[in-house]
């Protein structure tokens, strides 16, 4: 049964090679097609134009379809190679022999085999520099225009009709607090036993292995679980937080409440950073006890201390001023990761690679600030004799 | 292959079910596309079109029925077997989805890397050609961010092309485009089909595009959750009597009300 009575898909139909060759005839250069020219099944040279005869008398090129079987673009790609050949030649294409719609496909392909040149822009030094800075510049300013909005609509919002709604608020808390504790949990009690064996194994060689206590909850305390959570929520919330709201402005939801007249503020931005601001204290106090808890885990396990013990030690060794260090810490991280996250998410651009660049962006910035600014806090605190 | 129920298709939707019980988007559906035709799924918002073009191009897998593409059952092959006939499919979603993080050029040319031998220099070229053809010349170096609405469908259409598929599925091709542009894609698409020999299948609820260019079609009913005509869109407009698709058909945007009892219309 012949191929095409068949209602086979192509692959299945057993193809012929495609190939041309070339009919010199004086003034007319006949150019004879054979076999099937299926793009997904033809090898990459069949549909080279090479050179063709040097024919100094040649006025037209012409085409012999007799003995073309199937065919789809690859012959139309070859069949445009060939007219750029011939108007390089000075020569006219005479496309009579061609089926119909091979000639309808040939006639809406562009005139230029070529590829199109882009320009190169070629950015000197000055320029990039000049970039990056107005850029730094402009995404400080943004920055510090967030801050200032969300200080100057928070009172409204907090006190006005419609403005922060308290769903939005708990759900961001539950996201932001209930649902980090897991991981909270986990990172704190490994850094409070780690910090305790690291501590254990040099203290006990002066036989001040009770000092271990002083070790985990002073660290713990003063920068181990403000810092850690911090990170954890870098990773978990920042990112999320920018990812939802690039989100958003894929969707062009945030274009919505702009028209609307609903200020992004209120309804996006307060809620989170009141949430992660609320909840990173919390957060905090929770990361110090089950620190705490490792560390005494830990030192229980290597140098056989009491329980005890070990809390006595560690309520001497640890005063008001260490926690509250500690605690006005981690609301300024909760403040600053959540103004990174949505700061990052809102200047994102409209697509779904925007989207991801958002999230790690929101992340890393997040981080670096965090370990920024408790580098400021430990000048700090060490000037003030804290 | 005998019990394929038409040979001569070149895509039968075969008893196909899409869901379970009262969650069923469609039921039973069944209807046959001829090679070289331009065939509507019709039906109203909400009525399953989408999905069963879903079911067609083998992204949901019906909970009953199948699909049989060339006279091959498309659900009973293994995966590799499904990817092989899906390969002679080309398809344009409603919103393009071109790759966002490629140039409109590297979407088109993507396919063509991956499932032909052919070397940069002709893929380059067809690619070109592709461009060329659906009005796109000059755009390959794009981003699919910086392209309008109309020239991503067109795009998409291009991407959708490339492979030279024997079936075109275009879900709602001139949703969203001035009458112009939707006017030009209504064009494009018929001289593919007969420049490309393609067979089409598209989802719309366009009228003017419908009786423009479909010869033959299915209408999708929400209600009843299956086939309710089947016949060109312009045979469906002039002969059903059918209420739902007459007034589909014909654009007709009164309520249907129940009559209230006891008040008589006096008409003059």
């Amino acid at each position: 049964m012949p191929a095409q009575n068949l209602s086979l898909p192509q692959p299945l139909a057993v193809l012929r090679e495609p190939g041309w060759t070339a009919r010199d005839q004086g003034s007319e250069l006949v150019i004879v097609l054979t076999g099937d020219w299926i793009a997904r099944h033809t090898r990459a040279q069949s549909i080279e134009a090479e050179q063709l005869p040097q024919n100094k008398s040649l006025r037209t090129l012409s085409f012999d379809a007799t003995q073309l079987g199937q065919w789809d673009s690859a012959l139309i790609v070859f069949l445009w190679k060939v007219q750029a050949e011939a108007a390089k030649l000075g020569a006219g294409l005479d496309q009579s022999g061609l089926p119909p719609p091979a000639r309808r496909l040939l006639a809406l392909a562009p005139d230029d085999v070529a590829p199109q040149e882009i320009p190169a822009t070629h950015e000197g030094l000055t320029s990039w520099v000049g970039d990056r800075v107005i850029a730094g510049w402009s995404a400080f300013l943004e920055v510090i225009t967030l801050i200032g909005e969300t200080i100057l609509r928070a009172v409204p919002a907090l006190t006005g009709r419609g403005g922060l709604r308290l769903p939005d608020v708990l759900e961001c808390a539950w996201d932001a607090g209930i649902a980090a504790l897991p991981i909270v949990t986990v990172v704190n009690v490994l850094v409070g036993g780690i910090l305790a064996f690291a501590g254990a194994v040099e203290l006990r060689r002066f036989g001040a292995g009770i000092y271990v206590a002083n070790l985990v909850g002073i660290a713990v305390v003063r920068e181990m679980a403000a810092v850690m959570t911090a990170i954890i929520m870098s990773g978990r919330t920042s990112g999320a937080y920018a990812a939802q709201i690039a989100t958003m402005q894929v969707n062009e939801e945030i274009d919505a409440l702009h028209v609307v007249g609903i200020p992004v503020y209120d309804y996006l931005i307060l809620p989170r950073i009141a949430a992660l601001t609320c909840m990173m204290p919390i957060l905090y106090l929770y990361g110090c006890a089950v620190g705490i808890l490792g560390g005494l885990v830990a030192a229980v396990a290597t140098l056989g201390l009491g329980p005890v013990i070990f809390f006595e030690q560690t309520r001497s060794a640890v005063n008001d001023h260490q926690f509250q260090f500690g605690l006005f810490k981690s609301v300024v991280f909760g403040a600053v990761i959540a103004i990174v996250g949505c700061w990052v998410g809102l200047r994102s651009g409209r697509s779904a690679s925007d989207v991801g660049r958002a999230a790690t962006t929101a992340v890393v910035v997040s981080i670096v600030s965090v370990i920024a600014i408790d580098a400021v806090f430990a000048v700090c605190a060490n000037a003030l004799g804290i | 292959m005998d019990d394929s129920p038409d040979h001569r298709s070149k895509l039968v939707a075969q008893g196909l079910t899409i869901g379970y019980g009262h969650g069923a988007v469609q039921r039973d559906l069944s209807f046959a596309v001829k090679p070289g035709s331009i065939f509507a799924i019709m039906g109203a918002s909400g009525g399953g079109k989408s999905t069963v073009l879903k079911a067609l191009i083998g992204l949901l897998q019906p909970s009953a029925g199948t699909v049989w593409v060339n006279g091959q059952d498309y659900w009973a092959g293994s995966e590799q077997h499904r990817a092989e006939l899906g390969r002679q499919f080309g398809v344009l979603f409603q919103s393009g989805a071109l790759w966002s993080s490629m140039s409109v050029a590297e979407n088109v040319a993507l396919p063509l890397r991956m499932f032909t031998q052919l070397d940069d220099a002709s893929i380059d070229a067809l690619v070109r050609l592709k461009l060329a053809l659906v009005d796109l010349h000059g755009a390959g170096a794009l981003m699919p961010a910086e392209l309008s609405g109309g020239m991503r469908k067109r795009a998409g259409l291009a991407r959708a092309l490339s492979l030279d598929p024997d079936l075109l599925f275009l879900d709602e091709p001139s949703a969203g485009l001035d009458p112009v542009a939707a006017a030009h894609l209504d064009n494009l698409i018929l001289e593919l089909r007969d420049d490309l020999n393609a067979t089409v299948v598209m989802v719309s609820h366009e009228l003017p595009s419908l009786f423009a260019i479909c010869d033959d079609g299915v209408f999708l009913d929400a209600e009843t959750k299956t086939a309710i005509a089947h016949g060109s869109p312009k045979w469906l407009r002039d002969n059903c009597t059918n209420p739902t698709v007459h007034r589909f058909m014909n654009r007709d945007g009164s309520r249907l009300r129940d009559e209230p009892k006891g008040v008589q219309h006096v008409t003059s």
